[in-house]
């Protein structure tokens, strides 16, 4: 007969965190700040139609690493979530706090009651009326929630780059200063800076003086235009063979 | 949490039925006179696209219950639509359909086809037959930009619809509304292919004018009031709403050219 072993809950909670953790530290950064003009979402990417970075609502985006597949199903949840509330309510009344909760909410019960932790992490950012006022909500595959600073770090080296972003960031800079300050970032390793380019690079903003929706992806030449200048002698590491390209660009006008 | 549907109108129907317009079952009865009715849309196509114009009165019987309501809009970043009937449900069926592609293309990262949208703008039509049967037709008239025409001068398409979901395409022009058959007798006149995009708004004005001028439930221009019809083109820029102060003055052009020739 078979017998069913005890396994003390401290022990399971302890493998599902250490399974998904490192399953999520494997994936590549993606690096969220709130400057002036916006906020603004660089990911390291090397898929030109797979995004990391997504609109869930007008004024509110969405960024994600780890499992495609898991990310993808809870980013179509909250997009219906978003859409089903400002349907049956007003569009205000949809907020990235709101939504950050109901990630939680999943997140922690399929972390304690499935098997198989989601290997995702994710964030909710929601633009306000000034840099200030911006909600960046990171939420974790256990379903812990965290309020962040104006800037923050997801993926692989994330401890690591966000020390370098905070000493670089301001509320006050542009939107091709902060660009600057996350494609550095980005490239930034322990022993060695390394070239980030514009085929593994998906950006978008979140943009601050825009009526209604405020999501805009940045490709092609307006991706190109905002690249810094290389600096000199850096080691450059080309990542992809993939082209940029101009798809994409869900820049609308509404009503 | 299962992947499904990009259809905003059916994870609704899964969801919250009772949110659906059309689903809300009527005692039996003629209910034509208990809500608002919206009154003459004129859509054109021109050189850059389309032109969709409305004229602002909503009536009740013989009253008029609004004198600057707003019945074209934009459904989404390419395309118009502008609704006639009952108005309540009208505005409902917009504001859904605005949604059902803006929801679209968000869980999708790209924008429906333009059939595509006059398709699903069909299908939530049929949804209200029940409701249009007892009184509360609403019937929208939808054009766009069509972004994969192999030229700007074919990107222009205009859709019209009956209630029970029936999808026809235009040629050139189409109207609806209690005003539409004079609308479309001023437009039969003087439409002629090609026109710019100002001419083509004129033209749109001058055909409310002309409903406005028989059909009691089209309001024409109000000048004490200041309140003109509610224009949008539809463009390689994409969907544009002229400036109030624009549609303004091409209005007072047009009345004060009838000033000269009532007959236009």
């Amino acid at each position: 007969m078979a017998m069913q072993f005890y396994t003390s809950p401290e022990q399971i909670m302890r493998d599902r965190s250490e399974y998904a953790r490192k399953n999520i530290s494997r994936g590549r950064n993606v690096v969220v700040l709130s400057c002036a003009d916006g906020v603004l979402f660089v990911a390291e990417n090397v898929s030109a139609s797979l995004h990391k970075v997504y609109e869930l609502y007008d004024r509110i985006g969405f960024a994600a690493i780890g499992k495609y597949n898991e990310f993808e199903n809870l980013r179509t949840a909250g997009v219906r979530m978003a859409d089903l509330r400002g349907y049956a309510y007003d569009r205000t009344d949809v907020t990235a706090a709101s939504l950050a909760k109901a990630y939680a909410q999943t997140l922690g019960t399929i972390f304690t009651e499935q098997t198989k932790p989601f290997e995702v992490e994710l964030c909710v950012a929601q633009v306000g009326p000034n840099p200030k006022s911006d909600e960046l909500y990171q939420l974790t595959f256990d379903g812990v929630i965290n309020p962040q600073p104006g800037y923050f770090v997801m993926g692989g080296q994330a401890e690591q780059l966000v020390d370098r972003i905070k000493e670089g960031h301001s509320f006050e800079a542009g939107l091709a200063e902060a660009f600057r300050l996350a494609v550095q970032t980005l490239g930034s390793n322990e022993n060695s800076d390394r070239e980030i380019t514009t085929d593994v690079l998906e950006v978008a903003v979140l943009e601050r003086a825009r009526p209604g929706r405020a999501f805009r992806r940045i490709t092609g030449a307006a991706l190109e235009a905002l690249m810094p200048e290389p600096e000199a002698a850096s080691e450059s590491e080309s990542a992809s063979d993939d082209d940029s390209d101009d798809e994409g660009d869900s820049s609308a006008k509404d009503s | 949490m299962t992947a499904g549907t990009s259809s905003f109108t059916d994870f609704l129907s899964q969801v919250a039925p009772d949110l659906l317009p059309g689903r809300r079952p009527l005692p039996p009865g003629d209910y034509s006179d208990s809500t608002a009715h919206a009154t003459t849309i004129v859509a054109l196509r021109c050189a850059d696209g389309v032109v969709m114009a409305g004229d602002r009165r909503a009536t009740q019987g013989n009253y008029i219950a609004n004198r600057d309501m707003e019945k074209v809009f934009a459904a989404d970043a390419y395309s118009v639509v502008g609704i006639a009937g009952a108005a309540g449900m009208g505005l409902e069926l917009v504001k859904l359909f605005q949604l059902e592609l803006q929801h679209y293309e968000k869980i999708e990262g790209q924008s429906m086809s333009l059939n595509g949208k006059a398709n699903r703008l069909a299908t939530m039509l049929r949804g209200n037959l029940a409701a249009a049967m007892q009184g509360l037709a609403v019937l929208p008239l939808f054009a766009g930009f069509d972004t994969s025409a192999a030229s700007p001068q074919e990107a222009g398409r205009i859709f019209s619809f009956d209630v029970v979901g029936g999808l026809y395409e235009e040629r050139d022009y189409d109207a609806i509304g209690s005003g539409s058959l004079f609308a479309k007798g001023a437009l039969k006149k003087r439409y002629s292919p090609g026109l710019d995009t100002d001419a083509t708004v004129r033209l749109a004005v001058e055909a409310l004018y002309d409903a406005a001028d028989d059909d009691s439930a089209t309001g024409g221009p109000d000048l004490t009031r200041k309140i003109f019809p509610v224009v949008y083109t539809a463009t390689a820029e994409g969907a544009n709403r002229i400036d109030p102060d624009e549609v303004a003055e091409v209005s007072r052009a047009v009345v004060e050219a009838r000033h000269e020739n009532p007959g236009g």
